[in-house]
């Protein structure tokens, strides 16, 4: 079987798996680029998992598209193992109360790029066993890749150390 | 001074001044805190090419304790900037500070939320080194222009000021 009977292959399948909860096929690009409906998340990336051997989840992240409606995309970057092939799975979210389900369950791999995508865009992953910041200070308020964030920051946010030594 | 004809050969004689500033001014001992691509061009600066062991700074020292001059080579991330605020209060004094490259000095092209812009917000810098990243011979300059300084100081004695 050639490499791109398998990628043919595999759009088939995901249309027979997902029929009308599949939003959005793309195959433009070197890889296949899903936009499937939120509330199948959990169960498609568990059979991409288990039934299509999408074993390596490469990348999680988000994008903010600032629009009205959903505003807020998760993108997930898996790679098949047994036929290499690449696959971009995709969720919109609104910009109300972003939850997302986690795959840490699925994926240990999601566990640091979920927190990531929570300290960026404030997403937050229902389920995960840690959800903290991880780049920015616990208590810092603002989601830096956000598109309204000014992109030197807000001033004083983050706290520079003292320039006065303790006198002890 | 006139003293020589007096003693003798094999004498002679100097202020405390001068003895200190040059002993000083020769023995500058880096304390390197590389964070980017500026630490590469520093290792060059210390390394055989180069040869920062010419001007007294014979060692690069990763203990703040033995250490005189602090070279903030890289971009300074604002978490990083504790870290280095308390390596620069571990140095004993007399300290001086380089800011070495775009970044170290006014944050350079990251221009962004996450990034320090210019390592001055929170160290007394004295000297600043442009570049992206410097050529070594520019880290020899500004170590030079440290030297200058320190012969240039005011008297040792006033130094106590406890």
């Amino acid at each position: 079987m050639s490499k791109k009977n398998a990628k043919e292959q595999l759009l088939e399948d995901i249309q027979a798996y997902l029929g009308a909860d599949l939003i959005e096929s793309k195959d433009g690009y070197a890889f296949p680029n899903i936009l499937i409906n939120k509330d199948r998340l959990h169960e498609t990336c568990r059979w991409l998992k288990n039934e299509q051997h999408f074993i390596y989840l490469v990348d999680v992240f988000g994008t903010d598209r600032f629009t009205s409606e959903d505003r807020f995309e998760v993108i997930y970057n898996m790679v098949c193992l047994r036929t290499q092939e690449r696959l971009f799975l995709k969720i919109r979210i609104e910009e109300e109360n972003p939850v997302v389900p986690t795959v840490t369950d699925i994926w240990k791999s999601a566990n640091w790029n979920e927190r990531e995508v929570f300290d960026m865009f404030g997403i937050q992953f229902e389920g995960h066993p840690d959800m903290r910041r991880m780049y920015m200070p616990e208590d810092y308020q603002y989601y830096p890749l956000r598109k309204e964030f000014p992109l030197i920051g807000v001033p004083g946010s983050i706290e520079l150390p003292s320039t006065t030594p303790d006198k002890a | 001074m006139g003293l020589e004809s007096a003693m003798g050969e094999g004498y002679f004689t100097t202020t405390m001044d001068s003895l200190t500033k040059w002993s000083r001014s020769n023995a500058v001992w880096p304390m390197p805190m590389g964070l980017a691509c500026c630490a590469i061009e520093m290792m060059a600066f210390a390394g055989p090419r180069y040869d920062a062991a010419r001007f007294g700074s014979e060692v690069m020292r990763f203990s703040p304790r033995q250490s005189d001059v602090m070279i903030v080579a890289g971009w300074c991330s604002y978490k990083m900037s504790h870290a280095i605020r308390r390596i620069w209060d571990q140095m004993p004094d007399p300290k001086w500070c380089i800011a070495m490259g775009a970044c170290a000095s006014t944050g350079g092209m990251h221009r962004c939320y996450g990034v320090v812009q210019g390592v001055d917000n929170f160290l007394p810098v004295d000297v600043y080194i442009s570049g992206c990243p410097p050529r070594p011979d520019s880290v020899l300059n500004a170590l030079m222009k440290i030297q200058e300084k320190i012969r240039n100081e005011q008297s040792v004695l006033l130094d106590t000021n406890e």
